[in-house]
């Protein structure tokens, strides 16, 4: 509590009335400019309370209407009506001509960018570099479905095995163990004889054995020599790019299970002109044919 | 308290007693004189030359072909382009700027320590617009006593008439100062027209209006407070300068002691105050070496003419160094007034010494920044090419077995040649470039077409075939080649692969 306050003759302040071992504090009141520019900020934050949403009360909103969200709405909006004639010609271009027009192709690549990153990188990685299990690399040169520009643009618009739309990318798999196909030995051998496309077989009586069951049962989807079919999406075997992983086990999993890879269909979630972005952007990726 | 000792003025007695001096000085009025001769007239020259080129260089036209901005000088935000004459600086090159910023600053400091402060009484656009100013105040308001006369006389219509054109007056050419600035920033006659139709931006208004109010505001009213009280420079401007810088000084040894024309025994300082009346921040140079002094030499010209008129040499007050001033002094001193002290004093002057060490170090900081200036100016190159390797994915493994990288290529191509160039690769064997959407034109190489004046982009791959013994990381070099096939530019960057 301020015990003693006087006057100070030098500058003819009051004192504060503390007293800390023999030394007195002035009580020098603000600058007056100071003060000044205190209360008319005080002013200003009331008129300012009035004008615009300033109280934390669900609903309010100040005498101007002016809310924050609306805000952002209108921006994009404008940032839409900007973009509106250059969405339009993409929307009614083919990926094919938006990849040869150069105004288009710039616009396609950085909207693909930003669209890829918003709904495809999750499972495709951020370059596109897939991931193992079942998540395709869109980088390399091996495609499953295709990698021409139109056959990218059906696997994006109609998806993979995900019964959302009539003209998705369909096949199936038998489960060839567990359906009682083949035997637990005959899948062994089947999977010799797989690895023997590559070279890589351990047991040679045990890929010849499974060279006649392989004719039987997975040549007709994945071609004699293991070259694929890619209408049917069946990948590869020949090959050195593996979905599910090369090695034994994988192969031998995959033959007595079966896999069946999904993927949404963006045609019912994306703008066609979205789509056509991602699939001109999908294509420079580094595996478009 | 108490076996302290407090002097007696600092007891609150003794102080409450005298009254409180106020700490606040309020500004005495500079009401400065016109002055004729030599100094005047090469002032009123670099004013009009300084003036001249800030207000017409925007106009200066300079052909760099269609499509180019055609402004000699002009610094272009939208397209971040500097145009000067032949001279086109990217932002990237930012650097000339600030080299010839670094340049002004050594050729300050090396004026500064020869001559004095020329740039402040000579060159600085505080002092050139204030003695616009000036003039035209003399011109409506007349001289200084004319001034005087009408601050200290009655509000009538006269005094308003006076003021309201002199103000306007100001506010024109501030206006057309303001307005001159936005021209280095835009196409001079098409802002000029926008500017009148209102359809130039809002930042050009706002600049406008902030270098047509500082105008106005720091050459009609705050004048020589800038010089006392804002500006740095005089704070360190005594660094440069010695005993042996031309500075404007009295002559005391000669002037001193002051009395009237005829008077006997005295000095050649008739105290006229002809110099104090002149000077633009009101400062008597006769006390000597001031902070407020910018050495414009007005007093110079001044006293020369009343000498002139009362016989007397010329050259009492003038642009001397410290050290002749103190020989002198010493020559004369044993001498009384008359003309053989002057001519024993002004024998004892010698040439200023303008070689020293000082000005050495200056002259050589300055040849040297502007050798590295002409040295970069000339290797400055035009074409620049830049690698970007992706990063994800690290590298992609290919169906055969093989491992590819992808880079991003930018020709940054800073003239309007748009003839293509050969891209080639310089990397271990087996190393296979390819270009997307690009034919290539022979084994490794593409020609790839560029934008002029602007920056092209490729997408590019490396592959190795399976089984390609390389390490992690392999060093590459991409190189461009001109359409005679010699190399234009080159970039190297890393091809990445599994651990081996």
């Amino acid at each position: 509590m301020p015990t003693k306050i006087e006057k100070d003759s030098l500058s003819g302040q009051n004192t504060t009335g503390h007293e800390w071992d023999g030394l007195k504090e002035l009580n020098t009141p603000l600058p007056k400019w100071w003060l000044w520019t205190f209360y008319a900020c005080i002013a200003f934050s009331l008129v300012w309370v009035v004008i615009y949403p300033a109280l934390p009360i669900p609903g309010a909103t100040g005498t101007s209407g002016w809310i924050a969200r609306e805000a952002v709405v209108r921006d994009v909006q404008e940032a839409e009506a900007r973009m509106a004639p250059m969405m339009n010609r993409l929307r009614a271009a083919t990926p094919a001509q938006i990849a040869a027009d150069p105004e288009m192709r710039a616009f396609a690549m950085a909207g693909g960018r930003g669209a890829f990153a918003n709904n495809c990188a999750g499972c495709h990685g951020a370059g596109g570099q897939g991931a193992l299990g079942g998540f395709p690399s869109l980088a390399d040169d091996e495609w499953i479905w295709g990698g021409s520009l139109d056959a990218i643009h059906q696997t994006i618009t109609h998806g993979v095995r995900a019964n959302e739309s009539d003209d998705q990318r369909q096949s199936m798999m038998p489960r060839f163990l567990a359906d009682g196909v083949l035997t637990r030995p005959q899948v062994n051998d089947v999977a010799e004889h797989v690895l023997s496309l590559t070279n890589r077989a351990t047991d040679q009586a045990s890929a010849g054995r499974g060279a006649e069951l392989y004719a039987d049962n997975c040549a007709s989807c994945h071609g004699e020599k293991g070259e694929g079919n890619r209408d049917l999406g069946a990948p590869r075997l020949s090959d050195q790019v593996w979905l599910y992983g090369g090695d034994k086990a994988a192969i031998v999993q995959s033959i007595a299970k079966a896999r069946a890879g999904v993927m949404p269909s963006w045609g019912k979630r994306l703008d066609p002109a979205i789509i056509n972005m991602l699939t001109v952007y999908v294509h420079s990726l580094g595996g478009g044919e | 308290m108490g076996e302290i000792k407090t002097p007696d003025k600092l007891k609150p007695e003794s102080v409450a007693e005298a009254a409180i001096p106020s700490l606040y000085a309020d500004r005495q009025r500079v009401y400065p004189k016109a002055v004729f001769g030599k100094i005047r007239s090469v002032k009123w020259a670099v004013l009009i030359l300084c003036l001249a080129l800030y207000y017409l260089v925007p106009w200066l036209r300079w052909d760099r072909g269609p499509g180019m901005p055609d402004q000699a000088v002009l610094v272009d935000m939208t397209n971040a382009r500097l145009f000067f004459f032949w001279i086109e600086i990217w932002p990237q090159e930012i650097y000339f700027l600030t080299g010839a910023l670094i340049l002004g600053a050594f050729a300050l400091f090396a004026v500064s320590s020869l001559f004095g402060r020329l740039w402040c009484g000579f060159t600085c656009p505080q002092t050139v617009w204030t003695d616009l100013f000036m003039f035209v105040e003399r011109w409506i308001e007349g001289d200084r006593n004319a001034r005087m006369k009408l601050d200290a006389g009655p509000r009538n219509g006269i005094y308003w008439a006076r003021k309201i054109a002199k103000h306007g007056a100001w506010a024109l050419i501030a206006a057309a100062t303001g307005g001159a600035w936005i021209m280095y920033f835009n196409d001079a006659p098409t802002i000029t027209r926008q500017f009148f139709t209102g359809e130039a931006g809002v930042m050009v208004y706002f600049f406008f209006a902030l270098f047509a109010g500082f105008t106005y505001l720091l050459a009609g009213w705050a004048r020589e407070q800038v010089c006392t009280y804002m500006c740095p420079w005089p704070r360190f401007q005594a660094a440069m300068l010695d005993e042996n810088s031309l500075v404007v000084t009295y002559h005391d040894w000669r002037g001193e002691p002051r009395g009237k024309a005829k008077a006997e025994g005295v000095g050649d300082c008739v105290d006229c105050a002809a110099c104090l009346h002149v000077c633009p921040t009101g400062v008597d140079i006769r006390d000597g070496q001031q902070l407020e002094c910018i050495g414009c030499g007005l007093c110079i010209d001044a006293c020369d003419s009343v000498m002139g008129k009362l016989g007397r040499p010329k050259g009492l007050v003038a642009f001397e160094t410290l050290k002749n001033l103190s020989a002198s002094a010493a020559a004369a001193a044993a001498l009384p007034p008359g003309p053989e002290r002057q001519q024993a004093g002004m024998a004892a002057r010698r040439v200023p010494r303008f070689i020293r060490p000082r000005t050495i170090m200056y002259a050589s900081a300055l040849a040297v920044v502007a050798l590295v200036m002409l040295g970069a100016f000339l290797m400055r190159s035009t074409l620049d090419v830049t690698v970007l390797r992706d990063r994800a994915p690290l590298f992609v493994r290919l169906s055969d077995g093989g491992i590819r990288n992808a880079y991003t290529v930018k020709i940054v191509n800073k003239t309007r040649d748009e003839a293509p160039l050969t891209l080639t690769l310089e990397a271990p064997a087996g190393l296979r470039l390819t270009v997307q959407d690009v034919e290539a034109i022979g084994e490794g190489r593409y020609a790839l077409s560029r934008r002029g004046d602007g920056i092209t982009q490729y997408r590019v791959f490396i592959t190795a075939p399976a089984g390609a013994r390389l390490g992690e990381s392999t060093p590459v070099t991409f190189r461009l080649l001109d359409s005679a096939g010699r190399p234009a530019t080159s970039q190297s960057s890393v091809f990445l692969g599994p651990k081996p």
